[in-house]
């Protein structure tokens, strides 16, 4: 990369060797603080989290906890709870994801025309970017409530059984909710990447006769196409992070239907005291998040190197 | 840029015309339709919250459904302020999100201006450790982060929500970037005119960058503020509650009273609002910088 050469040279102009010691005493100094937090908080508890996981928790409080190796690793993530878990994640992930990136696009595409009050709707498609998963379920598990809320009125739930208290229509819920309230960032970052596809290469399409859908399908989504994979990533990982809305809108019922990864990680840990199994799960969804990183910045490095 | 683009309209408008002449109007109703429909769909949600924090809690479940407050109540949010707590939680949201991001960007723009003006031995691997914990997801450390703050007998206080966030992988490796792209001969000019570290840092390079300090502190101010599931397990009473947690409890005790719910979730919700409205061009810097953490 060319930061590195740059770097490099600015290091090897400004190295007047004297006072190197006091200079190296400045230097902890300043990444020290940093250091501190990651040592405290990030690594030790990163490494103990998976030494954890070796131990079985005791059925009581009280008593000690057993060593067991790998053997807990190996039967939890065996196990058909973990599996379960895993499987409805990807289920979220997958009414998540394209959705959302199907309508940013869209959302995107309709706000980039040129017509008068057009910033009124860029405004209000990116305002739900100002709403937490916390805001967003306390609206939604206001308007789902089936005695007083609006939409199980318009969807014919009055009374009775709510949506969320549905075993097949809870996970489509929340995924709803959770749609929303990320369409706002979605469509900031599409509208940012569709007004940098140049207007001559869509005016060239044209002249040379190509249909609007034409355009779109071999222009313009080609082009956005380094934002939709980093957007799906991002997307992806926030799946796999989702807790808030979970725990508003269902706890992970009724009956496991919406117990994410995530949230069975937290009732294991916190409710059932279960720390062995929990600690398990951790370093799964570490692994699964370290995955899903890593080609994010494979991709982030890649778009770096295009921008020079 | 975008000018230029510009430019190459008035031929597709001149072209379009002189082709479709009659269908023009239609065509563009039926886009500003399309708008506004997209519009309603997404707006909803937040509009009807609002209609419903001023109706009186009676009307709430009317059917049909009061879609316009024509005498609005203005006491629902009095009473979730007061009542419901909302005025403490968005104070306690504050002092947790002011020190969160304040913490990061001394931290982050220290540690980022030693790695790119400062030789130190173990300089290279000191980045990467920074740099490695943009891998590490807070799910895979709340187990022993929250005996570590019971240890150390912060649970339900301010430093449990506030000092396991002080340090940012990625604050550090966004300033780095930064930094490294300021004039190789600005730190010899300053050494001339007799500036230390501190005062180069803050009279010249902090200066300079101000589009990724806004951009970055934007972005740290929104994690920070959203943050839900650490705030959850650390904290037990009303007295530390950030807002996400305070609209949880809400959600769960107030139900009987719904415009109260309504209102303190417009309340909770408010701050991000102006936010965004105020700082829109740093909000999408901010977001696509640091949507790399996710």
């Amino acid at each position: 990369m060319g930061a590195r050469h740059r770097a490099r040279g600015a290091h090897a102009r400004q190295r007047p060797q004297s006072r190197p010691l006091r200079k190296a005493g400045a230097a902890y100094l300043f990444v020290l603080p940093a250091l501190v937090a990651f040592g405290v908080f990030v690594f030790y508890p990163l490494v103990k989290t998976a030494y954890l996981g070796f131990f079985t928790s005791p059925p009581a409080p009280n008593l000690p906890s057993h060593y067991v190796g790998l053997t807990q690793y190996r039967a939890v993530l065996s196990s058909s709870d973990f599996l379960d878990s895993l499987w409805r994640t990807v289920q979220f992930v997958l009414y998540t994801v394209p959705a959302g990136i199907v309508l940013g696009i869209g959302l995107a595409m309709l706000a980039n025309q040129r017509l008068a009050g057009i910033r009124i709707f860029r405004t209000i498609y990116s305002s739900t970017v100002a709403t937490s998963a916390a805001v967003a379920a306390v609206i939604f598990f206001t308007l789902l409530n089936p005695q007083v809320g609006l939409l199980s009125y318009w969807l014919g739930r009055k009374g009775g059984s709510g949506v969320l208290q549905s075993s097949s229509l809870a996970l489509p819920a929340v995924s709803v909710v959770t749609i929303w309230q990320n369409i706002g960032f979605t469509f900031i970052l599409m509208s940012a990447a569709l007004q940098s596809v140049p207007d001559d290469l869509l005016e060239a399409a044209r002249v040379d006769g190509a249909s609007s859908w034409l355009r779109f399908r071999s222009v313009t989504i080609p082009l956005l196409s380094p934002m939709i994979f980093f957007t799906t990533i991002v997307g992806v990982i926030g799946g796999f992070q989702s807790f808030g809305q979970i725990d508003i809108l269902t706890q992970g019922g009724p009956n496991n239907h919406t117990l994410l990864l995530i949230y069975d990680l937290y009732q294991q840990a916190f409710k059932y005291d279960n720390t062995g199994y929990a600690a398990v799960l951790s370093v799964a969804l570490f692994g699964i998040l370290l995955l899903l990183t890593f080609m994010q910045f494979w991709f982030f490095q890649r778009r770096v190197f295009y921008a020079r | 840029m975008r000018a230029e683009h510009r430019n190459a309209r008035p031929y597709e408008e001149r072209h379009v015309k002189g082709t479709f002449a009659l269908r023009r109007p239609v065509r563009r109703i039926a886009r500003y339709a399309l708008l506004v429909g997209m519009a309603v769909v997404v707006a909803f949600p937040i509009y009807i919250t609002v209609v419903n924090a001023l109706l009186p809690s009676a009307q709430i479940g009317a059917r049909p459904p009061i879609l316009f407050p024509t005498h609005p109540q203005w006491g629902s949010f009095r009473a979730a302020f007061s009542e419901a707590h909302l005025g403490i939680y968005l104070r306690n949201s504050a002092i947790v999100t002011i020190g969160i991001t304040a913490a990061q960007l001394i931290t982050s723009v220290l540690a980022a201006y030693a790695f790119v003006f400062l030789r130190f031995p173990a300089r290279r691997v000191i980045f990467m450790v920074c740099i490695a914990t943009l891998m590490v997801p807070l799910e895979a450390t709340i187990l022993p982060n929250y005996r570590t703050i019971e240890m150390l007998g912060w649970y339900n206080t301010f430093p449990a929500l506030i000092v396991p966030f002080v340090g940012s992988g990625i604050g550090i490796f966004l300033f780095r970037q930064a930094f490294l792209g300021l004039p190789r001969d600005l730190r010899d000019a300053a050494t001339l005119d007799g500036y230390g570290h501190l005062r180069f840092l803050t009279r010249v390079v902090l200066p300079l960058n101000r589009p990724v300090t806004a951009a970055f502190g934007i972005y740290a101010f929104l994690t920070a503020w959203n943050q839900y599931l650490w705030p959850l397990l650390v904290t037990q009473t009303n007295s530390v509650r950030t807002v996400q947690i305070g609209l949880r409890q809400l959600s769960i005790s107030n139900f009987n009273q719904l415009d109260v719910v309504f209102a303190g979730t417009v309340l909770g919700a408010l701050p991000i609002f102006v936010l965004l409205f105020v700082f829109q061009r740093q909000l999408v810097r901010g977001l696509t910088a640091g949507a790399l953490k996710g």
